[in-house]
């Protein structure tokens, strides 16, 4: 009898409970979504607000009306642009640049990371500790020294590096190889010992067990590093706006700021159109390869 | 047959094996050096070798004839204008990365507590402002707080607010370029406080309900704990990126108004650069080492620690 009175008891306060959380989790709920438009509408309002200012005409951009529409949709920056050599020397600099520093950063990285992670040798461990100091040594603390390294270099040879594009080429690797060569480690290390010890029994040597095991095995881990250096070589500003100068040797970013800001005439619907432009690349990368973005964002500071 | 054949050559090679397995040990050790070479070399000349002759450099009158010792510094000391440099950088890394973890907190608590489904779509579209490259999203703030066409103060005006003088005026400029920096770095720190969250076990949870937890002590109890690790390895990231930021005030203020703005990394660049003086922006910009140091130190630590736990 106290055994069925305590249950009877029981059961109408938490089956009350039970309906209660599931209202509380509904507006919970609610207010998640809330609040996540509220947070994506600051988060993406700038880039919004470039393609809107890019479709409009310079008329329409002086002229003070409402700043959030557009009343004349043109495409005319855009064709401007791409067909303004300057702008598609700019683009062909930055792409030449990005492209072949990512060939650089995985044929330094990823074979020193094979070693640094499977071959222990003296001072591998003092290395690949070193590798992770570097990332987090800043540009900013390095671009004076080496802007004065670079002129002492042309002074003894007659080498000209500064306001040369290919310049880039040397510099952005001390950007990209540290971070990159980190990540490779940590994935080339959760690679199961097992794996190479098999291929090592099976005849193969260090070049094949990089090349047919540890490369495919841990290609996600590749694209993340090669989505890393290609963004940073990208977006890279300081660099070149310490190093590189007249017009024809410009990439991208510092391209826009300079030569279409010209004095106190600030051409927007032109910049607009440009940042937009120059924003594409990493953006489509991002939109077909979120994951593996991603993956490489948290894999600096959680692998290893 | 197959035995004798198997013990033929380990018995007839015993005393070479020992000699090859010496060889092939030194021919390893070697390759792994020969594959780590272009790394060492890239790291000693174009890292380390710079950030020591910055050393070197900061020693230097502006001809870099004549060696004044400690002089920059002192030089330094005794100009308004660094002081205030210091102050603002350490106003800016500071209030930004709190700002930034706050932030990047809060949304990813959203983001975990939606559907699953739903997640993937808004935490792409709350990750965009990290992949623009900087120097284009902050064309687009600049924009945005243009003096004359504003967009914000367009808004403003609405409600009889404003005109805002976001990058005329020191204390506004100054909030900007925080406000800018808290836009592009907040989603990384979603990002990660996301992933930490999704490891923290479920299970855990329903214990804490069980024994009557409510939100705030879960919070607290379970949730903090378990993050804390990926919190404070973070924020130390972020505190170095933001403290050594260049972007973002060059291009919103150029250090303007009256170098109100300037942080060490954009000074640097003025007074080295620009102004033609390479030893005094190397002393401008080594004032970044220490609290790169320390923040460097924390960071190791973590990671040996984890290293240890997991070996």
């Amino acid at each position: 009898m106290t055994a069925a009175s305590v249950s009877s008891a029981m059961v109408p306060p938490r089956a009350r409970k039970s309906r209660s959380t599931s209202r509380d989790r509904r507006w919970a709920l609610r207010w998640s979504y809330f609040f996540l438009t509220v947070f994506a509408i600051f988060f993406l309002m700038p880039p919004l607000y470039m393609l809107i200012t890019s479709l409009k005409t310079s008329a329409e951009i002086s002229a003070a009306t409402n700043p959030w529409w557009v009343h004349h949709p043109t495409l005319g920056n855009y064709v401007e642009l791409l067909t303004s050599p300057q702008f598609l020397t700019y683009f062909r600099n930055s792409a030449l640049v990005s492209l072949i520093v990512v060939a650089l950063t995985m044929l330094i990285s990823v074979p020193a990371a094979f070693a640094l992670s499977r071959m222990r040798f003296w001072g591998s461990v003092i290395l690949a500790t070193g590798v992770f100091l570097t990332y987090l040594i800043p540009e900013t603390l390095l671009f004076i020294p080496l802007f004065k390294m670079f002129a002492l270099v042309n002074e003894y040879t007659g080498i000209e590096l500064i306001n040369r594009w290919w310049v880039l080429l040397l510099l952005y690797p001390t950007l990209t190889v540290p971070f990159c060569t980190w990540i490779m480690i940590g994935y080339f290390a959760s690679i199961p010992k097992e794996l190479d010890e098999a291929a090592l029994m099976d005849g193969a040597n260090y070049r094949q067990i990089l090349t047919r095991v540890f490369i495919p095995v841990a290609l996600p881990g590749l694209i993340a590093a090669t989505i890393f250096a290609f963004t940073v070589s990208w977006a890279q500003f300081l660099y070149p706006l310490a190093f590189t100068t007249s017009a024809d040797q410009l990439v991208l970013p510092v391209g826009i700021i300079t030569s279409l800001i010209k004095g106190d005439v600030f051409n927007w619907g032109q910049i607009m159109t440009g940042a937009l432009l120059g924003a594409a690349p990493p953006l489509i990368i991002y939109a077909f390869l979120m994951d593996y973005y991603i993956a490489g964002l948290t894999a600096g500071a959680t692998k290893g | 047959m197959v035995d004798a054949a198997l013990q033929s050559p380990s018995i007839a090679g015993s005393g070479r094996r020992r000699f090859a397995l010496r060889a092939a040990m030194r021919r390893k050790s070697t390759i792994a050096f020969l594959m780590t070479l272009p790394l060492i070399l890239l790291i000693a000349l174009l890292v380390l070798y710079p950030a020591i002759y910055s050393i070197r450099l900061a020693t230097l009158n502006k001809s870099m004839e004549r060696f004044v010792g400690f002089g920059n510094f002192l030089f330094l000391f005794k100009r308004e204008t660094f002081w205030m440099v210091v102050q603002q950088s350490c106003i800016f890394a500071i209030t930004a990365v709190i700002f930034k973890a706050l932030i990047g907190f809060v949304v990813a608590h959203f983001v975990h507590n939606i559907p699953a489904r739903g997640q993937r779509k808004w935490r792409g579209m709350l990750l965009v402002p990290w992949v623009i490259p900087p120097a284009m999203s902050c064309l687009a703030w600049l924009w945005l707080f243009d003096p004359s066409y504003s967009a914000f103060n367009w808004i403003l005006d609405l409600f009889n607010i404003g005109p805002v003088p976001w990058t005329g005026e020191a204390y506004w400029a100054r909030f900007s370029v925080i406000l800018v920096n808290i836009w592009i770095g907040a989603p990384f720190f979603m990002i990660m406080y996301l992933a930490a969250l999704k490891s923290v076990p479920e299970q855990l949870y329903e214990a804490a309900e069980i024994d009557g937890a409510n939100w705030w002590q879960r919070l607290w109890y379970v949730t903090l704990p378990m993050m804390r690790n990926i919190m404070a390895i973070t924020a130390l990231f972020s505190l170095i990126v933001t403290f050594a930021n260049f972007d973002i005030v060059r291009i919103l203020t150029a250090g303007g108004p009256i170098d109100k703005t300037h942080v060490f990394a954009t000074w640097a660049f003025r007074v080295g650069i620009e102004g033609g003086d390479i030893p005094l922006g190397a002393s401008v910009s080594l004032f970044m080492v220490p609290i790169l140091t320390v923040a460097a130190i924390f960071i190791l630590r973590d990671i040996n620690r984890r290293a240890s736990e997991m070996s």
